[in-house]
């Protein structure tokens, strides 16, 4: 014990403390050390509401693209990369343009053997006074079945993002449903004087368009030009007199059915080249006379499917793209 | 520098239009205009296959009057590939449009980077 | 010519046509026409791999009436069918493993529009494995990315389609590059076609002509071709398309698209530029260093990472640096590595993206691994399978990625001036994988998770457990019986010269 300080005053000093363990008096753990029974949470609205607002202010301020310093240099650094290798392959594509063969020539490598037998023999083994529509769609067909499936597998993309559907109870889907319904209530807007052009045009436009597509063989053209005329005068239709008066032909369903048998059509009919060419069969399929309009094979056949395809898909993107559904 | 960059000045157009449309996919920030540079990207090799059909002198490949000499057409094959290219880019701007309004229907904008920062935001 | 000759057209053309015949299908119909067209495409594939190990030699197939330099070609040899087969098999396996989570993720209206997309990316994949012909090539890579984008953007949450659309971004780089070369090569050879292009170009590089243009246009196809299918520079766009699609486009995306790119580009160098003289270019030293790069940035940025599919998304970035690296020795020997580690990377790539989700599910369908602790025991069969899947990732042997990590190994040996580098490099990937793999591992069998989590058994996914074990089957047929199937690629790329 000591005698300098008063009893109090000791008893709040550590010697005290630790003398007292010494004895073993005090374990100083027990009491110390173990959990507290922890205080019910109580949650406070204020509290809650304040840190969100922290939350987001930090938030904010990461992602301010403007003042954010770091993110700011890392986009110039970005930015004078990309220039710097856009400079460097501009000029070794002239470097590489400087030394290839010269524009215009008759003799360079381009115009070979394989060149010359489309230009001499096409019109005979193809039927096609087009050399183009006959190297496309006979010579070099498979490369063309392949591009009308790119239009097929974009169009079911577009399909994907844009289409808006209803689930079996018929509400909007939530995954689409900070979409625009459709803007159906913005239209017709019965413009006369655009009606009057379109009747008009219209009928012209998709005349021109199925010419186009049925002399493909025998002139410039063909089914993926003449689709997209044929879809232009369709779009024109459309915004002319509205979707009420589109629908009364061409819905979805028709969309999907022409699609189908098209495309149907034009996987059956160049499997069927493919084959026979493949096993040295022979074709049943006859050339006829070149210049008529019916003649080259399978090229007019083919030529309609896919005008057919592209004039049906030129629509689609742009019902779509309008409102999400036709 | 080889001897024919000034014969072929097309194809010079070409690249340059192709590089300009490179770096506009690949610096702007804005969707629309990333599109337009992939368009300008696309048509330069058109125009770069166009210019190694040509020959001087010579007529688009369709028979005319049963002449089927070499000496009479331009190269046809070109004429096919860009024909083939032209439909595979408007199958691609078609879906990177609609990825487009998909976007900015949800964000309400066209920037790529504030879309990017909104969707950290989100934190989903 | 024997009927078996028609089974890669037949191939091709199935699966084209299937998925015009899924649009006016409902789901369920279109579900069976999709499962029923992989299956036969693998059967006949593997049906021609049997027939073309007999024969010894690969054949050429008309696309119509006229032969080479005129009409289009396909092409069939050992490597080919045996790619096409293996594809299937990991498609198949994707798609059953992913339907159930197709059902959460997706609008059930769209559904069949998934099945149309996986029929022309099938198609497109085979149309890539078997062509013999450029701008074929280029249409069909052209499929295969569109179709990949719909694939990660059918889950339409904003990341996904932010995803889509820095993956198209990309993609479409790629593809002006490659069809500038494409367009540069068929002005100095006047062919499309890959073996005609190879002699043009054989004559060019006798005659000492058209030099610049010819290293240009084979550089522009590479890079193309490298950033569509994600070599490390070029990845950004990589962790968003793979960590937030729905699992079944993850696995497909991660183990077939790539790899049908990187098979586009090893016929490239094989049958239109010639194995020597594309060797014999600065090209393959770039690749070697990208490679390099790729093997530990990518790593580096999985064991930041704190989502179990992004870890795993990083972890492809790596694992592509791994084929570059082989193809930038330049020896046969690592362009026979690399085609081993394509298929062992497809293989457990995709188990273990269809294992994290099973492990996901239980945890509450959170992708953090502070709630995935414990999730091995509450799903047993997903536990296992990620262990043996991460186990081959790692490289311990009876798996795959052993054997793929050892044809490295040895194949760098080969090489004078690489080895060093080579084998520094596969050392550090190999632990800074097993830093970030068996971490998950320990995590996953932790015994301090969360207990308020149901516990999946047998009973409750049959499919998925099943699915599961096909996998690891997979993975230790490669890694046990690993030596049949070098015998093949070898005997494979042999039949590509």
């Amino acid at each position: 014990m000591s005698k300098r300080k008063p009893a109090e005053e000791y008893h709040k000093t550590f010697a005290f403390h630790f003398f007292s363990w010494l004895r073993g008096e005090k374990d100083p753990y027990l009491g110390n050390v173990e959990m507290k029974p922890q205080k019910e949470y109580e949650p406070d609205p204020e509290l809650h509401l304040r840190h969100e607002k922290e939350h987001d202010a930090i938030l904010d301020k990461v992602y301010d693209m403007k003042h954010n310093r770091a993110l700011g240099l890392f986009h110039r650094l970005y930015q004078a990369t990309s220039i710097l290798f856009c400079l460097f392959l501009m000029a070794l594509l002239l470097v590489t343009i400087s030394h290839l063969p010269a524009t215009g020539a008759a003799v360079k490598p381009v115009n070979n053997e394989v060149a010359a037998r489309y230009i001499e023999s096409g019109l005979e083994e193809t039927g096609a006074v087009n050399i183009v529509a006959g190297m496309i769609l006979d010579y070099r067909a498979f490369d063309t079945l392949g591009e009308s499936h790119v239009l097929f597998v974009a169009t079911i993309t577009v399909l994907i993002m844009l289409r808006l559907d209803k689930n079996k109870k018929g509400e909007p889907n939530p995954l689409t449903k900070d979409m625009n319904p459709n803007d159906r209530i913005y239209e017709p807007k019965n413009d006369a004087i655009l009606q009057m052009v379109a009747s008009f045009l219209v009928p012209i436009i998709i005349i021109f368009g199925i010419y186009i597509i049925l002399n493909g063989h025998l002139g410039p053209g063909g089914g993926f030009s003449g689709g997209a005329v044929i879809g232009a005068g369709l779009i024109l239709y459309l915004n002319a007199f509205g979707f009420g008066k589109t629908e009364r032909f061409f819905t979805e369903k028709t969309y999907k059915w022409i699609c189908f048998f098209s495309l149907s059509f034009y996987c059956l009919a160049k499997s069927y080249s493919f084959y026979t060419g493949a096993n040295h069969l022979h074709s049943i399929i006859p050339k006829g006379t070149p210049g008529a309009i019916l003649s080259s094979g399978l090229i007019l056949p083919l030529n309609i499917a896919v005008g057919l395809v592209v004039a049906c898909t030129m629509y689609a993107f742009y019902a779509m793209f309008r409102k999400g559904g036709f | 520098m080889g001897p024919n960059l000034w014969i072929n000045y097309g194809e010079a157009v070409a690249a340059i239009l192709f590089c300009i449309g490179f770096t506009n996919l690949l610096l702007q920030t804005n969707l629309i205009k990333k599109i337009i540079g992939l368009n300008i990207m696309d048509s330069a090799i058109y125009l770069f296959l166009a210019e190694k059909g040509y020959i001087a002198g010579r007529t688009a490949p369709i028979v005319t009057d049963g002449v089927t000499n070499v000496e009479a057409y331009i190269n046809p094959i070109p004429s096919g590939l860009v024909l083939t290219g032209i439909v595979v880019s408007v199958s691609v701007s078609a879906l990177m449009l609609s990825l487009t309004i998909r976007l900015y229907i949800r964000y309400h904008s066209l920037d790529l980077d504030e879309i990017a920062a909104q969707l950290k935001k989100e934190g989903r | 010519m024997d009927f078996v000759c028609n089974f890669p057209f037949f191939s091709i053309l199935i699966s084209l046509f299937s998925g015009t015949i899924c649009s006016i299908l409902p789901e369920k119909a279109a579900k069976a026409v999709n499962r029923i067209v992989i299956a036969a495409v693998g059967v006949m594939s593997g049906i021609l791999l049997l027939y073309l190990l007999g024969t010894g030699e690969s054949f050429v197939y008309w696309m119509g009436h006229f032969p080479a330099p005129w009409g289009n070609e396909i092409r069939a040899g050992v490597l080919e069918a045996g790619m096409a087969l293996f594809f299937c098999i990991i498609m198949y396996l994707s798609m059953a493993g992913g339907a159930h989570k197709l059902f959460d993720e997706v609008e059930e209206s769209k559904h069949n529009l998934y099945y149309i997309l996986i029929n022309l990316l099938l198609s497109s994949l085979l149309a890539l494995v078997y062509t013999n012909d450029m701008f074929t090539a280029y249409v069909f890579v052209e499929i295969n990315t569109i179709s990949a984008c719909g694939l990660i953007m059918i889950r339409q949450v904003g990341r996904t389609i932010e995803a889509a659309v820095r993956y198209m971004i990309m993609s479409l780089l790629g593809s002006g590059l490659f069809l500038f070369g494409l367009c540069i090569m068929y002005d100095l050879t006047g062919h499309l076609l890959m073996s005609n292009i190879k002699e043009s170009v054989a004559l060019l590089i006798q005659n000492g002509e058209y030099q610049i243009p010819l290293i240009v246009s084979v550089t522009l196809m590479c890079i193309g071709l490298c950033i569509k299918s994600a070599l490390f520079p070029f990845h950004a766009w990589l962790p968003d398309a793979y960590g937030y699609s729905t699992v079944s486009s993850a696995a497909i995306l991660s183990s077939l698209v790539s790899k049908g790119y990187i098979f586009l580009l090893i016929k490239i160098i094989y049958r239109v530029i010639g194995f020597d003289i594309f060797n014999s270019t600065r090209i393959i030293d770039v690749l070697f260093v990208f490679g390099l790069m790729g093997m530990i940035f990518g790593s580096l940025s999985a064991i930041k990472e704190n989502d179990i599919r992004r870890m795993i998304a990083y972890s492809s970035v790596a694992q592509i640096g791994y084929i570059y690296m082989g193809f930038g020795m330049g020896t046969q020997a690592g362009m026979v590595a690399s085609v081993f580690h394509i298929l062992s990377h497809a293989a457990t790539k995709s188990l273990l993206f269809i294992a994290a989700i099973g492990l996901t599910e239980v945890s509450g369908g959170s992708r953090k691994f502070i709630d995935l602790t414990g999730a091995g025991y509450r799903n047993k069969w997903a536990g296992v399978a990620f262990t043996a899947g991460s186990l081959s990732m790692v490289g311990v042997p009876l798996f795959s990625g052993f054997i793929s990590k050892l044809l490295f190994a040895q194949a760098a040996v080969q090489v004078e001036g690489k080895m060093l580098a080579t084998l520094i490099v596969l050392g550090i990937s190999t632990v800074l994988n097993a830093i970030y793999f068996m971490k998950t591992v320990i995590r996953i069998y932790a015994t301090t998770g969360d207990t308020s989590y149901p516990c999946i058994t047998f009973k409750d996914m049959k499919v998925h457990a099943i699915v599961l074990i096909f996998f690891i089957l997979l993975n230790i047929i490669l890694g046990v019986n690993s030596q049949p199937i070098v015998n093949m690629i070898e005997q494979g790329l042999a039949m590509f010269a």
